[in-house]
């Protein structure tokens, strides 16, 4: 059987090799892009220069780190689990980049249209949790040990919402394939008609990245790093990255099934490299606030955590799916359809920021002032 | 160790036994507790202290009375002017030196700027306690580099100042001294503002600070707590207003005080205070007048008559007492530091019992702990 690749006709098995070196050579330069970028970005944040030294501008800092991870002694704990210690890494660090075969970077530029391409994307991605448990097991470390459960509740807790969110989706979009739901936002974004699951989905993505203000299972001062703190050298940055591998995926994954990936607003007229921009400046702009929250928000606490999944995101995504079925089914004029579900999604973003503020600000304790020369109780 | 009966289960349960410290990003120093947890909850909480022991009150029962203001300088780290104040006001009360106005004056402009720079320091490590990745940090040390830049040029030294002498200071500030304080505060409060955006008004922020860590007001005395950590307990003991030392009854300000005691009024207490030590230092700077800055005739060496006294200053961390005793000569019999940090510290486990993990370290960030005054 013979596939199609750049319009050369090709074996399948040659073509499946030479589709995933491209991924893995693209995903580590973009990952080494990523880590310059958010030095570069957190830096201006805080004021600082960020890595000037190596390079024009710090360029060649993520280069160097490489290669200096590289070369650094991989340690293993003396009371290691040998077998488990050693293949932590690849559990979290294939599965991302297995979740690239659905995404859709420009027309027909994907590794594999699946019909079922978000639930492939789905449960893909929950797999790398076990890589996470094993490396806090093995490591024979107690910082690692309650990072890795604290990363598994945390999994588990938000991986229900961030489904609950992209099936709403789904409904509107009436497909799995990513690709005709990226096609089918060619007017109007999902964002317009779904803000609430996107905002949901959002929240539920800091979670599954660990990024703050759920980065608990790392904390670095609490957890010093959490699962990976035992590890060093190549494997410790297999998970540095899928840290950032997944965030570029995620980010991906947002602007294709909320921000109209290559479609909106373009359209399919266009070349495929201004959709590839188009998807990629999307996919930056995420990237971007993912950063930028994580330069300014403290960490939650991790049953703050869990109530917020539990309490707010998660019933909220079961009722926009209700809401949505409901419109889908009763209402046939598709224009009246789109209105009302952007305008019931949108009251529900209010009702999600309501919860938040209610459940966070406290009367405020003021200061008392006490009188001048007040004796002492 | 554990501290809780507990219901029998059908498994044999451990607690777990985590060990932060003394190399733990989060405890502020060499300070290292054992966290007694059951899941996420903290059911005991052990300190060790002890790794900064330096024998510093006996180290200096062997320096005169000038070299041992460099100690204070190295025992509180991050309010050195108010270590300092306290020891030499122990050493003038024992010799009976009067101050010249101006000398106080300074003194108390200082003081107060290094409570600005002490609490900034403060907001940037809390900030980083609750989990801001360096954001706060950096926003507080961009102010406090300027009062450090000041300091720098008063004293000429950006950490160890050795600045005040018994009698007065060592030597004249710099003309443009009134101007630079000025200056520097215009850009501390822009930097307070800043930290009420970042962390103040945040709801993350308020979510993992509220209701965290109280004390009571009657544990707190009991505990021997000063200082913030009291205050913010509802106990209106300022030193400063209670026994005014320099000039502090001649001007006008607020004792700040909370009413529940926890982490974060214990916050908010520190910001106001902030905002009252800049009402302090404008009235100091209204009333700084030219003149002598030591007393006439100084003996060259300075021998204090036999005796004991004990002298106690409000600095940031609370209530830093030195008790001196001399039997005659340049050198002081005993010198005992009172002090704050090593009172509060005492107080954590109470605190943190029965909280989360990750609040025993915020819980730990909010009594502001300087590890060299604890440890001495």
């Amino acid at each position: 059987m013979n596939i199609d690749l750049f319009g050369i006709d090709m074996n399948v098995w040659a073509d499946a090799f030479i589709r995933v070196n491209i991924i893995v050579l693209m995903m580590t330069v973009v990952v080494m892009g990523l880590i310059y970028l958010e030095r570069k970005v957190i830096a201006r944040f805080q004021m600082r220069l960020g890595p000037t030294r190596t390079g024009p501008l710090g360029l060649l800092q993520s280069v160097a780190d490489a290669l200096k991870l590289v070369a650094k002694e991989d340690v293993r704990p003396r009371n290691a689990d040998p077998w488990v210690f050693e293949l932590a890494p690849y559990f979290v660090f294939v599965p991302i980049f297995l979740m690239f075969v659905a995404i859709p970077f420009a027309v027909d530029w994907e590794v594999r249209i699946l019909d079922l391409g978000l639930f492939y994307v789905l449960a893909v991605s929950s797999v790398n949790i076990v890589g996470w448990v094993m490396a806090g097991w093995a490591s024979d470390n107690r910082y690692a040990m309650l990072g890795a459960l604290r990363s598994a509740a945390q999994s588990i807790s938000y991986e229900l919402p961030l489904v609950l969110s992209l099936i709403a989706v789904a409904m509107v979009a009436n497909s799995l394939n990513l690709t005709e739901i990226v096609a089918g936002q060619g007017r109007i974004p999902n964002i317009i008609l779904q803000p609430l699951p996107f905002v949901i989905f959002y929240i539920a993505m800091l979670a599954e990245l660990n990024r703050t203000p759920f980065d608990m299972p790392v904390g670095e001062s609490e957890m010093v790093g959490g699962p990976y703190v035992e590890y060093s050298g190549i494997r410790w940055s297999f998970f540095f990255l899928a840290e950032y591998a997944s965030l570029f995926i995620m980010a991906l994954l947002a602007s294709a099934v909320f921000l109209g990936g290559w479609a909106w607003p373009l359209g399919e007229d266009w070349g495929r490299g201004w959709q590839f921009v188009l998807t990629a400046v999307k996919a930056g702009a995420i990237i971007f606030s993912v950063f930028w929250v994580r330069s300014t928000f403290p960490r939650l606490r991790i049953d703050q955590l869990m109530t917020f999944s539990w309490k707010a995101l998660l019933p909220l995504a079961f009722v926009q799916i209700m809401v949505n079925g409901a419109i889908l089914v009763y209402e046939p004029e598709k224009e009246v359809a789109q209105t009302l579900l952007g305008v019931t999604s949108a009251f529900g973003v209010f009702f999600l920021a309501w919860i938040i503020n209610r459940s966070v600000t406290r009367p405020r304790p003021r200061p008392v002032v006490a009188a001048r020369g007040e004796a002492v109780s | 160790m554990a501290t809780q009966v507990r219901p029998e289960h059908e498994f044999d349960v451990q607690d777990l036994m985590i060990n932060m410290g003394p190399q733990h990003p989060a405890t502020h120093g060499v300070f290292r507790m054992v966290l007694v947890v059951d899941g996420e909850v903290v059911r005991d909480v052990v300190p060790y202290i002890g790794y900064m022991h330096r024998g510093g009150e006996k180290l200096s029962e062997t320096m005169d009375y000038r070299q041992g203001i460099g100690f204070m300088d190295r025992t509180e780290y991050l309010a050195q002017f108010n270590a300092e104040l306290s020891y030499v006001m122990a050493v003038e009360a024992l010799s009976e030196l009067q101050v010249p106005d101006r000398a106080q004056w300074i003194r108390m402009i200082l003081c107060e700027l290094n409570r600005l720079s002490s609490h900034f320091m403060f907001t940037g490590a809390f900030g980083t306690d609750v989990g801001v990745f360096g954001t706060a940090f950096t926003y507080s040390f961009r102010e406090r580099e300027t009062v450090q830049d000041l300091f720098e040029e008063i004293t000429g030294d950006r950490l160890m100042y050795a600045y005040f002498r018994p009698g007065g200071l060592a030597w004249e500030v710099p003309d443009n001294f009134v101007q630079r304080v000025r200056e520097v505060l215009k850009s501390v409060r822009q930097g307070i503002k800043d930290m009420d955006g970042l962390l103040t008004d945040n709801e993350v922020f308020r979510a993992r600070t509220v209701g965290i860590g109280a004390i009571s007001a009657e544990d707190a005395i009991d505990w021997g707590c000063t200082g913030p950590v009291l205050r913010s307990a509802g106990v209106p003991l300022d030193l400063r207003r209670t026994e005014p030392y320099l000039k502090y009854d001649e001007v006008e300000f607020d004792v700040i005080t909370g009413t529940t005691g926890d982490v974060f009024e214990r916050y908010t207490c520190r910001i106001a205070e902030m905002w009252e030590s800049i009402r302090i230092i404008e009235q100091c700077l209204e009333r700084l007048e030219p003149g002598p800055i030591m007393p006439e005739r100084m003996p060259r060496m300075l021998r204090t008559p036999p005796g004991e006294v004990y002298m106690r200053t409000e600095a940031p961390r609370g209530e830093f007492g030195i008790y001196l005793v001399s039997k005659g000569g340049n050198r002081p019999h005993r010198l005992k530091i009172r002090s704050s940090c090593f009172a509060n510290l005492q107080a954590l486990r109470d605190m943190t019992i029965g909280s989360y993990v990750a609040d025993a370290v915020v819980i730990l960030g909010s009594l502001d702990i300087v590890l060299c005054e604890v440890d001495r």
